[in-house]
């Protein structure tokens, strides 16, 4: 028969078809292109078209000291902000996974954060932390506690914007953490009472076993979003005061927008590309020790 | 495969027949895209666009963006080579030579500029082209609040010394004595008038000079002024930061550009009365007196436009001499003469903006930055010496090291560029 022609014989392929040009054309052209752009000097202040220079826009990030500051600082935010969010996160679902009245309105309570815009959080957060006018110096000069300069002092910018990533983003680990609790089997927990065990043992040497896999998964999708961010720390200090909050993602963004040195933007941005990838794969691995 | 062939060519066909039907729909009527900024000359002219529209019957497709964002967008369009825009305010000193280099304002040759001072249509030059309509000046003033100098039994200062015993007097009961920008990039505009003043200057003849022993005094004297007196957290404040601090009353002296004073007394914004709020020049130092006096906005056209004759069309009307009076009777200091010189607005505006307007305008100096392609990256380089200078109050040991070291860095951007030694 004519009809059982060309796409009945390939349907697999073409079925797939609009999705595969769709992650061709949307994710893997991009960062092809960013590729291709690190290996140039294409710079627009210099008005001259751009030339292929190997990886000369590599060694100029890798001998700028802001570039190595901005790598520690990415790490420095990350694990101070991820580590926090995972413990705390953690506690608050195995509370959370009792019964007790006003749980669902206390669910509802931790959604709030996670679905504020990050601009309008920064901007209270500010308001919140201004040395002069600000609530949080307000409070701590009524206690008699020795006032902060929060985002303005490079020594407490960086803890200052940790707070609100992890004032945002704990009740995404409580929630997942939730799930996984919600999943497990309750026979374990029996035997272990059969046996004698005491809560803190039961805590320790069953629900923690079990529910690290699912915790690990919150704290890759936490990481990898963490060493990204940039919406906070812009809208908060846009890297300052001085360099101090500057983090990976914010040099590439002022080297590409604001010096419009886009080559070296590039060669950044690839190097930011490894290390989320250098980290998954590392976080990744390690869950597989706790899978079954 | 004939199946598909098929297929596939009428859906070919059907695609220009969209386009077709979308080029019909323009030619009826003529549409241009115009960029401003959040400015209140921007919010001016938004407001005023529907009565363009109805006398020339040319739409107008609107948007407004921060400064930075503005540069930002208007930046990578034209480097994409995918813009529609016609019309956009810029800004001279930030993004002007950039812009003139790559080729993405369109040369204002049918443009009339008797009614603009000469140096403010210089900033817009380059191998006599102009490329840029000066639209608005801005020059560094000094808000400060009369109660608090009537009460300390002071007056206001007109040099450094002055300004630094009124300062250090005024600092108290919870109230910073002068203020300023901090945050590094962005107060390199509000720290050249300081150089200025002490004989020194970011740039002369296309080459960096900030590490000069002029330059260094101003730098000193800054960091003194701010470090000792200034609000807390001002290492890192910006005219966002500095205003509602002001407004809270917690500032007595304030320089910053002449654009603000409508903001500072809003009602709505402030329990200080207007009448409390002074506006002084800025004092003059022990080798100069010449604070800033700057094109800050321009309006421009694109070299791409596809409607250059509505484009310009809008451009003329955007900067006419109507609406140049509509803005100075908002306080908004225009560039053209013709405007300072109208009656009403002479009436109706505040007298200090007059009077140190008047006194920039003969005394100034026309820039605020460093004036070249890659001053976004020379204003981060200045940044790290005024943080400097302001984290230790002015007694930095290596801030002659230091300026040497940044000055030299902003000369390479310039040789990268091909701007050194005034190219």
């Amino acid at each position: 028969m004519i009809k059982s022609g060309f796409f009945e014989r390939n349907l697999k392929y073409l079925f797939p078809l609009p999705a595969l040009i769709f992650v061709l054309l949307l994710m893997v052209f991009p960062v092809l292109y960013t590729l291709f752009i690190s290996f140039t000097n294409w710079s627009l202040t210099s008005g001259r078209p751009m030339e292929i220079v190997g990886f000369a826009s590599y060694l100029k990030v890798l001998k700028d000291p802001r570039f190595r500051d901005a790598i520690g600082r990415t790490f420095y935010f990350t694990i101070g902000a991820v580590v926090v969010e995972a413990v705390l996160g953690t506690v608050i679902a195995l509370i959370l996974n009792r019964e007790f009245r006003g749980k669902n309105g206390l669910k509802l309570l931790l959604l709030l954060p996670l679905v504020a815009t990050p601009v309008a959080v920064g901007i209270v957060f500010n308001l919140f932390y201004d040395p002069t006018i600000g609530f949080l110096n307000y409070v701590l000069s009524a206690l008699g506690l020795p006032q902060s300069g929060w985002v303005t002092a490079s020594k407490t910018v960086l803890p200052s914007l940790m707070l609100v990533d992890i004032w945002q983003w704990t009740p995404m680990i409580s929630l997942i953490v939730l799930a996984g609790l919600a999943g497990l089997s309750s026979e374990p927990y029996e035997s272990a009472k059969v046996d004698g065990a005491s809560s803190v043992q039961i805590f320790f040497n069953i629900t923690l076993p079990m529910i690290m896999p699912t915790i690990l998964t919150a704290i890759i999708l936490r990481a990898v979003d963490a060493l990204k961010t940039y919406d906070i720390i812009y809208a908060m200090t846009q890297g300052g005061p001085g360099y101090s909050s500057e983090t990976l993602n914010l040099l590439a963004y002022k080297v590409s927008f604001e010096y419009f040195s886009m080559g070296q933007a590039s060669a950044i941005l690839v190097f930011l590309f490894i290390i989320v990838l250098v980290f998954s794969l590392g976080v990744m691995s390690a869950r597989k020790k706790f899978e079954l | 495969m004939k199946r598909v062939l098929v297929v596939l060519l009428i859906i070919t066909l059907s695609f220009s027949l969209f386009a077709q039907g979308a080029s019909d729909k323009g030619a009826k009527k003529e549409e241009i895209r115009v960029l401003l900024a959040n400015h209140p000359y921007g919010e001016l002219l938004k407001a005023k666009i529907p009565e363009f529209e109805a006398k020339t019957g040319i739409k107008v497709n609107v948007e407004s963006l921060q400064e930075a964002q503005l540069t930002q967008k208007l930046t990578t369009e034209f480097a994409t080579g995918s813009s529609t825009v016609d019309v956009f305010m810029t800004r001279p000193l930030q993004e002007g030579l950039l812009f003139i280099k790559n080729g993405y304002y369109q040369g204002l040759g049918a443009y009339d500029f008797a009614d603009y001072p000469d140096n403010s249509v210089d900033v817009g030059r380059k191998d006599g082209v102009v490329y840029i309509v000066p639209l608005i000046t801005e020059w560094q003033v000094m808000y400060y609040r009369k109660d608090l100098f009537a009460k300390a039994g002071i007056k206001v200062p007109t040099d450094f010394v002055e300004l630094e015993a009124a300062a250090k007097a005024l600092t108290k009961d919870g109230v910073a004595g002068f203020g300023s920008r901090g945050q590094g990039a962005a107060a390199v505009t509000q720290l050249s008038s300081f150089l200025y003043n002490h004989g020194g200057n970011y740039l002369e003849n296309g080459v960096a000079v900030f590490d000069s022993p002029g330059s260094i005094d101003g730098l000193r004297y800054y960091g003194r002024l701010l470090g000792n007196y200034g609000p807390q957290g001002v290492g890192s404040m910006s005219w966002e930061n500095l205003m509602p601090v002001f407004q809270a009353g917690k500032l007595a002296m304030w320089t910053d550009a002449s654009v603000f004073l409508d903001q500072v007394v809003d009602p709505t914004k402030t329990a200080i009365p207007a009448e409390d709020v002074g506006v002084a020049q800025l004092p003059r130092g022990p080798k100069g007196d010449s604070p800033f006096i700057v094109v800050s906005w321009g309006m421009g056209m694109s070299s791409k436009s596809k409607n250059p004759d509505a484009a310009m069309e809008f451009l003329k009307w955007a900067t006419s001499e109507e609406l140049a009076v509509d803005a100075m009777l908002k306080n908004i200091p225009m560039a053209r003469d013709s405007a300072w010189k109208n009656a009403k607005v002479r009436e109706m505006m505040h007298p200090g903006i007059i009077a140190t307007q008047a006194h920039a305008a003969q005394n100034g100096y026309p820039y605020d930055r460093p004036f070249m392609s890659a001053v976004g990256q020379a204003r981060d380089l200045i940044g790290e010496v005024i943080q400097e200078t302001i984290n230790t109050k002015g007694t930095s040991t290596r801030l002659e090291a230091l300026a040497k070291e940044k000055a030299a860095a902003v000369n390479e951007l310039l040789k990268a560029d091909g701007e050194y030694g005034g190219k």
